[in-house]
């Protein structure tokens, strides 16, 4: 790696494709120092909460480019996870720029091409990306038109827009492509945008079909895992058997003479294959894993007593909320502790990436959901600059989480490296992504609220103790190749991630109004287990907690749930969103428990500043085996502006079916030295025979309002409908998950 | 050198015996909608039909396929000219990641072709063997309801024996 430094950033690969040269030639030329042209951020003054990211870089042909030929592309930082936001982007543009959608093409997450949008994560996509390509569309269609009122020579105010072509009433026209050679584009976006208005918009607020439907149910390519690159070698890493483990010897000299068997990369701990065929690949191996001889070490808790070590861990505390104020002397009170085991992301395809070092200049496709981030851990493990690594991302199987993809990245460059020239598709096992997968953290919680004799909540106390929930890269040493390889890379010290998003806090602060709350987050450093993103992060746990407490406290009020949640809320549109799941479901005339069925009610809104989401459920426990069955969920979302209500139903269904698979099933497991979940027989989800039977989601759409993500939106309130309806069903309040018939007591059990 | 029928095509195979139909789909034939899950017939990713059976490519080896027909999802139809329950996913718009999709798909056309009235217990047991990690599943069942009426009124338009 010590040929010339190539910059690959995006505006010199650019330069010279269309009509907008130009500018791009007047415009600095990038440096490998100063790779993406990011501007001062003092003479930036558009903020992320109102343009989105333009507020990372504010130049409209940043996000959009016309050519002369009249063809537009969209430039997104963000990635296509399977959420539907590849639709979704293309709708809010083409209604801006008032061109039909099929007219627009999407680059999304190439460190050569696109903004540096940080992470796709957060359901941040349509907040951040969506609003930026919002306005930069809006206002790139202005400053057209007003070329063309010059060009024509008639005011602005007598110019039509329709299909990329600016008309005036007695119908000359110039097409955008006719325009773009003398209107300058690079420009920074202004604070205020001409939206349409919502009457004009052909393509927002509709359910547009996605466009990357009819590839993947027609075995179109689709996914990174079916790229096939010219002389493409396949390969295949050999991980150690558990985290600490150590290679004591190896002998390599069989394996290279495997059929098919091109290259053993052996760099520390790090060992990988490379052969011509796939399957030779996976033989080989297999024969390297059984030549490696590892002595290892227990680092492990004690998995039968996790909640204990959990809260006996070192801790830094952070009081998140101290408030008091005067109110009614508590008369009833009530405790809880909550626990959770690390879960995993379990996509159903192992991470897989593709690499090729070629002119000094490693690219790497990955499914990564940070292109810039992984570019800068690779570079970093690499220890070359960044401008020597391009990150393209390519969607693969999803998980909605930070799971192996960046690893198979990081492992992916560093064979490529050895093999200079020759492109390397490498996938993982099975195995090695449950095993090796940064799962999500164990926590526990723990609550104690006062009521008043009106049975409203006076005092209110929440702890949680939880690992970071984000140890994506950053640093190289988040890549398991920078920590296995000979000059190994440490991985960066955790940190928590800030309020208001949070990490392990994530919704820990309650959105009820309570006179008085304390609000302490423990956060751990040490990290004997592997953990980072995993969706929702800490909502999912926090919001279980809050809402199964919420139902105890109305139990002990002898208050209905919804009314009591109701009685605690001032947020109108928090409201709102009760009432209609509420009433979808029939809340009202809801039958009472008997014979094992049961009903519950949860709700939150996502980090108390995303989507709102309330769900209503309907369960079945079958008294001899303790097995739930889901007769119904009724879901209520209010995401703001609802650009596709359908892309957003499909989400909330599967964020509940999802949930419902964490919150029932799955435990990650070990023993004192390797992780033992390591396929779906031993980390078993959800399967058809426990898919609810209906599931109902209602779209609260507010035109007009800013877009709130709602991918994450139904984890935490999915948690605890569950618990909820089992202890409307049982009388049993479960509180450790995953809710697993065998700590039903009991008729309900086996 | 093995002879191996894919869609109605044959293929002279140069793969080792004992390789997965799996590999041999993806490699040899470069076709994509077979999908490695686990390699080891937990989660149905690879799913494919031969001689009328959804099979798991993953551990199946192409010595046992000499002289049957595999048909892959690309068999059924094209995004220009999509097969009923091609059509039926892109409807119900039965996909997130869409990684499971494909498996799902073809047990589904087999449960379809045995069976083209089945109940929604029927398609819940026949899908069994398949995991989605997105939660798409209920799409999934709509969708193969809504691929049996697209079949039975493709079926009442060109009743059989017609071209």
């Amino acid at each position: 790696m010590n040929s010339p430094i190539t910059d690959v950033s995006r505006r010199s690969l650019l330069t010279g494709t269309g009509a907008l040269i130009v500018s791009f030639s007047l415009a600095p030329s990038a440096s490998a120092q100063a790779p993406a042209a990011v501007p001062d951020p003092t003479a930036n003054p558009l903020t992320m909460k109102v343009h989105g990211s333009l507020s990372v870089d504010p130049y409209l042909d940043s996000w959009i480019k016309i050519d002369a030929s009249g063809s537009v592309t969209i430039f997104s930082g963000k990635a296509e996870l399977g959420q539907g936001i590849s639709t979704a982007l293309l709708q809010v543009a083409a209604d801006e720029l008032g061109l039909p959608m099929d007219r627009l093409t999407l680059v999304t997450a190439d460190t050569g091409r696109t903004v540096n949008e940080g992470y796709t994560s957060g359901s941040h996509s349509m907040q951040d990306s969506g609003t930026a390509i919002r306005i930069a569309a809006a206002q790139m269609r202005d400053l057209l038109i007003a070329s063309a009122a010059r060009q024509l020579n008639v005011p602005v105010c007598e110019l039509v827009v329709s299909n990329g072509t600016i008309a005036t009433k007695d119908g000359t026209s110039v097409a955008y492509g006719a325009l773009v050679g003398t209107t300058d584009l690079h420009v920074q976006a202004q604070p205020v945008s001409n939206f349409r208005e919502q009457t004009a918009l052909k393509y927002m607020n509709s359910s547009v079909p996605r466009l990357d439907i009819p590839a993947k149910v027609t075995g179109g390519a689709a996914y990174i895992q079916d790229m096939r690159l010219p002389g493409m070698l396949h390969a295949r890493v050999v991980r150690p058997p558990s985290y600490k483990a150590v290679l004591k010897s190896l002998d390599t000299a069989a394996i290279e003479k495997m059929p098919g068997v091109v290259k053993v990369v052996r760099d520390g701990r790090f060992l990988a294959v490379v052969a011509k065929r796939e399957f030779q690949a996976i033989k080989a191996m297999r024969a390297l894993a059984a030549a490696a001889q590892w002595s290892e070490t227990a680092s492990l808790p004690d998995q039968t007593n996790l909640p204990a070590f959990v809260q006996a861990s070192a801790a830094k505390d952070y009081k998140i909320l101290d408030q008091h104020k005067e109110s009614n002397p508590g008369v009833t009170r009530l405790e809880a502790r909550f626990t959770r085991p690390y879960q995993a992301h379990g996509a159903i395809g192992p991470s897989c990436a593709l690499a090729q070092m070629d002119k000094g200049v490693v690219t790497v496709w990955t499914h990564t959901q940070g292109v810039y981030p992984d570019r800068a851990a690779i570079a970093g493990m690499l220890r070359v600059p960044p401008a020597q690594v391009r990150c393209i991302h390519v969607p693969g199987s999803g998980c909605y989480g930070h799971n192996g993809a960046d690893d198979a990245a990081g492992d992916a460059a560093l064979i490529a490296v050895a093999m200079p020239g020759t492109p390397i598709r490498l996938q993982w096992m099975r195995e090695q992504e449950h095993a090796w997968e940064p799962f999500g953290p164990a926590m526990v919680t723990e609550a104690r609220a006062a009521l008043d004799s009106t049975g409203k909540i006076v005092d209110w106390n929440y702890s949680v103790w939880s690992n970071t929930h984000s140890m994506r890269p950053g640093g190289p040493g988040a890549l398991l190749a920078a920590q296995h390889m000979e000059k190994s890379i440490a991985p960066p010290p955790p940190a928590p991630l800030p309020l208001p998003e949070g990490g392990g806090d994530r919704n820990a602060l309650p959105i009820y109004a309570f006179p008085n709350a304390d609000v302490m987050h423990h956060f751990l450093p040490d990290m004997p287990v592997r953990v980072s993103a995993m969706r929702g992060l800490g909502a999912y746990m926090n919001v279980f907690t809050i809402e199964s407490f919420m139902d105890e406290l109305a139990h002990a009020a002898k208050i209905d749930p919804v009314a009591f949640r109701l009685a605690h809320l001032d947020d109108p549109r928090a409201i709102d969103c009760v009432k209609l799941a509420a009433d979808k479901f029939g809340w009202d005339k809801r039958a009472k428990s008997a014979n094992g069925r049961g009903t519950g009610f949860a709700f939150a809104r996502y980090k108390n500043l995303a989507a709102y989401c309330a769900i209503a459920m309907e369960i079945e426990i079958e008294a001899e085996t303790g097995a739930i069955r889901i007769l119904r969920a009724v879901a209520a979302v209010d995401a703001g502006q609802a650009v596709n209500p359908d892309g957003i139903r499909n989400q909330i269904e599967g964020a509940i079916l999802q949930s419902a698979s964490w919150t029932l099933f799955e435990n990650v497991s070990f023993d004192d030295t390797r992780i033992s979940s390591i396929d779906w027989s031993t980390y078993p989800i959800m399967r058809f025979n426990s898919v609810p039977m209906q599931v109902d989601v209602h779209v609260i759409n507010r035109p007009g309002t800013p877009f709130l993500g709602a991918g994450e939106a139904g984890q935490g309130p999915t948690a605890a409908v569950l618990a909820n309806a089992i202890a409307d069903a049982t009388g049993q309040r479960l509180r450790e998950l995953p809710l697993t018939p065998a700590k039903l007591k009991g008729a309900f059990r086996i | 050198m093995m002879k191996l029928n894919v869609n109605g095509a044959d293929h002279s195979i140069e793969a080792d015996p004992d390789t997965p139909l799996l590999y041999v789909l993806r490699d040899d034939l470069q076709m994509n909608a077979a999908k490695y899950g686990c390699g080891l017939g937990q989660c149905g990713a690879c799913t494919v039909i031969v001689d009328g059976e959804a099979i798991f490519s993953c551990i199946t080896p192409l010595m046992l396929l000499e002289g049957r027909k595999v048909t892959t999802l690309e068999g059924l139809g094209t995004i220009a000219k999509p097969s009923p329950i091609q059509q039926a996913f892109m409807e119900e718009q039965a996909a997130q990641c869409g990684y499971c999709i494909a498996g799902m798909m073809m047990r589904a056309q087999a449960l379809l072709d045995r069976n083209p009235k089945p109940t929604d217990d029927d398609i819940r047991q026949t899908l069994q063997p398949h995991l989605c990690r997105c939660g798409t599943h209920m799409r999934i069942l709509k969708a193969v309801h809504r691929a049996a009426e697209l079949m039975q009124s493709a079926g009442k338009a060109a009743p059989k024996g017609a071209i």
